[in-house]
């Protein structure tokens, strides 16, 4: 028999109308993992924020041990013991790692001071346990989104909370991270603890989760056991309908050089080559830490660099995102809540944000009817889920709002597609579609490069992969020599440079 | 029935009519078409300074210059004009002086990366010092000339019933809404304000955004100084003082963010409506003006206050 830490009752919210969740009910019980999936938009943020009373339901009860309870704000529910890794990024970038973990909680001497030295002693041993080796002094703007992403759960566990919700808390690790967090989900559910595990990666599921609840469309679909249940049965439940294949990769033929790199170096990177040809998709797999995603910055013109870049055989400059987009160069930003979209703004303008120039007649005045037209198909092409385009990013769920990043960057109908982690958050039907576009801008001759923490993505959908090991090129892959091991291997730096085409 | 929700929902636009039903029950003059009109002239100054102050809080900054700026180049037209100089020349001048002072403000903002507010203090200090040095701390008169009582016209001259200050208000406001609704400017000044990180990785050159903010704000503030010097014929060395508040104010009661990325015209519209009403009602109702500052000060901060508990409230 399972014991109930928490039930929540016939849950309706409606946003300014809209009917976000309809009558869902949802069960976290003592000492288990329960998986919490759906589509991008589905409502599972919503619903758990909820729970921690960030917002207030409609209609419907929660039960905690038994009793009816209601949270107005999440220190109410913090207070209860709840506590909650949320999906988007929450820290204040300009304190540090201890700072963040303790912000508001910090532990005071009897006279009202801050004891700096248990903060931080405190703030190491979390740190440790995730296997985070920074100085929790370390300010947060200084870390990687992954290890942001870390941070965030050393905080949540710090709570010491009774339920911990995670809401996507693997989007920005490697396996390794990802394996350490389960460790420490593990030790919590032997602590009695109980875990919702919200996720996109679905075998995540079947490794840590003991149940699964599915919502679809803000519905409840419904509650299953992992263990009489499968990943197709799951996906099924999620979209309504069988999936064919995952990865659609396509054969294409390969053309010219496109663009080439030759020795380049910067105080991220060193002596970076290769060279993209033609309707060739090139993956970039590597650790936490090697530097991938300041690469493809320095590419876009954030990061000054020594070296030459050529493209079509002519050598450009690159000194500003300006000059990449009109090189035809467009980057979609590993992390969209920072600078790949502008939450406080509509879908329509953060689609069409980067080629308004497009959109502009000779005397600078927007065609708003062009644009509106623009943002529509987008959102109807890659099937953004939205009240319209008016609608604020902010009110976007997370899945979605990724759609909307890579939407902006398409719309500058770029030669080469830089994608930093594409994925990351993005659920399994609309996943395969943002396969199924890389392949169609292939097929289109478009050079793409996909960096990405997800192996089999980068097995499943590039002809190359390129591996990188702090700040340096440690080897290529063709795909069809590609392995989990040898990617593994070449990332964690075991090897020298194997060839390149 | 939406658009009545809506405008139930402007907060602005409801203290400005309840203020209006107030002021008109205590004192039935305030409705009469002399004192309406007297209310729009005197609130054209305010207005036209808080256009640019609107940019400028757009962005996420600020332009306390303002006023120092209008001291200034009414100073210069004022001096300009009573040497003779055609009017259409002085005007130009005038505005092209504050245009170029408000790049300087935001050349110290980008490429000297200064806070706004202490570039612009900065630009204060040294223009009402540049303003006592040239004006010698004497009014400056636009003297007598056929080209100064051409260049009245513009602060006391009438197109029709109405003064004509206020036709250079609402082409101001026109103008500013055209911009900032649909020009690519205008969108990347909201861009700006909300996320500049995201609008720089959009491929935009956030500074170049600025300084067209800043030139805006400074051209706007030198067209207050001509309206001002051409209504008292003559340029008073501490015309504009305090000014820069009176332009926050407006804007900020017109429900744009400080933090920037948020905000519209017509707010700063209403909120510079809502002040010249209060200022007007304070005069009708004869306070004494120690205490007009006393009751301005409680109702800006009061309208400010309630907006805030509304954003707050889920
Ligand atoms: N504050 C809000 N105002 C209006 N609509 C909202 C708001 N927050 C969320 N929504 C809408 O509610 C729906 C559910 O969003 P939610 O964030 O819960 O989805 P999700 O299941 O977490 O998706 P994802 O996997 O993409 O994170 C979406 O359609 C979203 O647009
Ligand atoms: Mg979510």
């Amino acid at each position: 028999m399972k014991d109930i830490a928490v039930s929540m009752k016939h849950i309706t919210k409606n946003f300014s109308g809209i009917n976000v969740l309809k009558d869902v009910s949802f069960n976290i019980y003592k000492g288990r993992v329960m998986a919490l999936v759906g589509e991008n938009g589905a409502g599972k943020s919503t619903l758990m924020k909820i729970l921690t009373g960030v917002y207030l339901k409609t209609d419907g009860e929660i039960y905690l041990d038994g009793s009816e309870v209601s949270f107005n704000d999440t220190h109410s529910s913090q207070e209860a013991g709840i506590a909650i890794i949320h999906q988007e990024l929450n820290l204040v970038k300009d304190l540090s790692i201890g700072e963040n973990i303790f912000l508001g909680r910090e532990p005071v001497s009897g006279r009202g001071r801050i004891m700096w030295k248990r903060l931080y002693e405190n703030s190491e041993y979390w740190l440790k346990k995730l296997g985070l080796n920074e100085n929790p002094r370390e300010l947060v703007r200084n870390l990687s989104v992954g290890k942001q992403q870390l941070v965030e759960i050393a905080k949540a566990l710090s709570i010491d909370a009774k339920v911990i919700i995670m809401d996507e808390p693997t989007g920005a690790l490697t396996p390794a991270e990802t394996q350490k967090l389960f460790n420490v989900i593990n030790d919590l559910k032997r602590e009695g603890k109980s875990i919702v595990y919200i996720s996109h990666r679905l075998q995540e599921i079947f490794e840590i989760c003991d149940d699964v609840t599915v919502l679809r469309d803000g519905e409840l679909i419904g509650e299953k056991s992992v263990s009489e249940t499968d990943e197709d049965k799951v996906i099924e439940m999620m979209v309504g309908r069988k999936l064919s294949e995952q990865y659609p990769r396509i054969e294409t033929a390969i053309g010219q050089d496109v663009f080439r790199v030759e020795s380049l170096s910067n105080e991220f990177v060193k002596d970076i080559s290769f060279s993209l040809r033609q309707s060739e998709t090139l993956g970039v797999a590597g650790l936490m830490g090697s530097s991938r995603t300041e690469l493809m910055r320095t590419l876009y013109g954030i990061y000054p660099y020594k070296g030459d870049i050529f493209l079509n055989g002519t050598k450009i400059k690159i000194l500003s995102p300006m000059d990449a987009l009109n090189f035809g160069i467009a980057y979609v930003s590993e992390d969209r809540k920072t600078n790949g979209i502008i939450t406080d703004m509509s879908v329509r303008d953060n689609i069409t944000m980067s080629s308004l120039k497009k959109f502009t007649s000779a005397l600078g005045l927007i065609n708003k009817n062009k644009e509106q037209a623009s943002a529509n198909n987008y959102i109807e092409t890659m099937s953004i889920k939205t009240a319209g385009t008016y609608q604020l990013l902010k009110y976007l769920s997370g899945g979605n709002q990724q759609k909307v990043s890579i939407a902006k960057n398409l719309n500058t109908s770029p030669k080469i597609l830089i994608l930093d982690e594409p994925t990351r958050g993005v659920d399994v039907g609309a996943r395969k579609d943002i396969y199924d576009l890389i392949n169609k801008f292939k097929k289109e001759g478009m050079c793409i490069i996909v960096v990405s923490s997800d192996i089999p993505e980068v097995l499943g959908i590039c002809d190359r992969i390129m591996v990188m090991h702090e700040g340096k090129i440690s080897g290529f892959l063709q795909q069809k020599d590609a392995t989990q091991e040898a990617i593994m291997t070449l990332a964690v730096g075991k090897d020298v440079y194997n060839d390149d085409h | 029935m939406t658009t009545i929700k809506k405008l139930l929902k402007n907060k602005p636009l409801i203290v400005l009519l309840a203020a209006s039903v107030v002021v008109a029950i205590i004192n039935p003059r305030f409705l009469t078409w002399g004192n309406i009109l007297t209310v729009l002239r005197q609130t054209s100054i305010n207005a036209v300074i808080a256009t640019g102050m609107t940019f400028a809080i757009l962005i996420g900054g600020i332009d306390l210059s303002v006023g120092s700026v209008l001291g200034f180049c009414g100073a210069i037209a004022a001096a300009m004009i009573s040497s003779g100089i055609n009017v259409f020349v002085v005007v130009i001048t005038a505005l092209m002086l504050g245009t170029f002072i408000g790049f300087l403000n935001g050349t110290l903002i980008t490429a000297g990366r200064l806070q706004p507010f202490i570039a612009t203090l900065g630009t204060v200090t040294l223009l009402r010092g540049l303003i006592l040095v040239f004006t010698k701390g004497r009014p400056i008169s636009t003297g007598s000339t056929g080209a100064s009582e051409a260049f009245g016209k513009i602060g006391t001259g009438f197109i029709g019933p109405i003064p004509i200050p206020v036709y250079i208000m609402i082409v101001v406001f026109i103008l500013a809404y055209y911009i900032l609704n649909h020009t690519r400017i205008g969108r990347y000044i909201y861009a700006t304000g909300s996320n500049e990180e995201a609008t720089i990785y959009s491929g935009i050159k956030t500074s170049r955004v600025k300084l067209f903010v800043y030139s805006v704000s400074g051209m706007t503030a030198a067209l207050a100084g001509i309206l001002i010097t051409a209504r008292l014929g003559s340029a008073q060395p501490t015309a504009g003082a305090g000014y820069e508040l009176d332009a926050i104010a407006a804007v900020v009661l017109g429900g744009t963010s400080m933090a920037g990325g948020v905000g519209t015209i017509a707010g700063t519209a209403i909120g510079a409506l809502i002040i010249g009403i209060l200022n007007n009602a304070l005069n009708l109702m004869k306070v004494p003006s120690y205490y007009q500052d006393v009751a301005k000060g409680i109702v800006i901060l009061a309208a400010v206050l309630l907006d805030r508990k509304q954003k707050l409230s889920r």
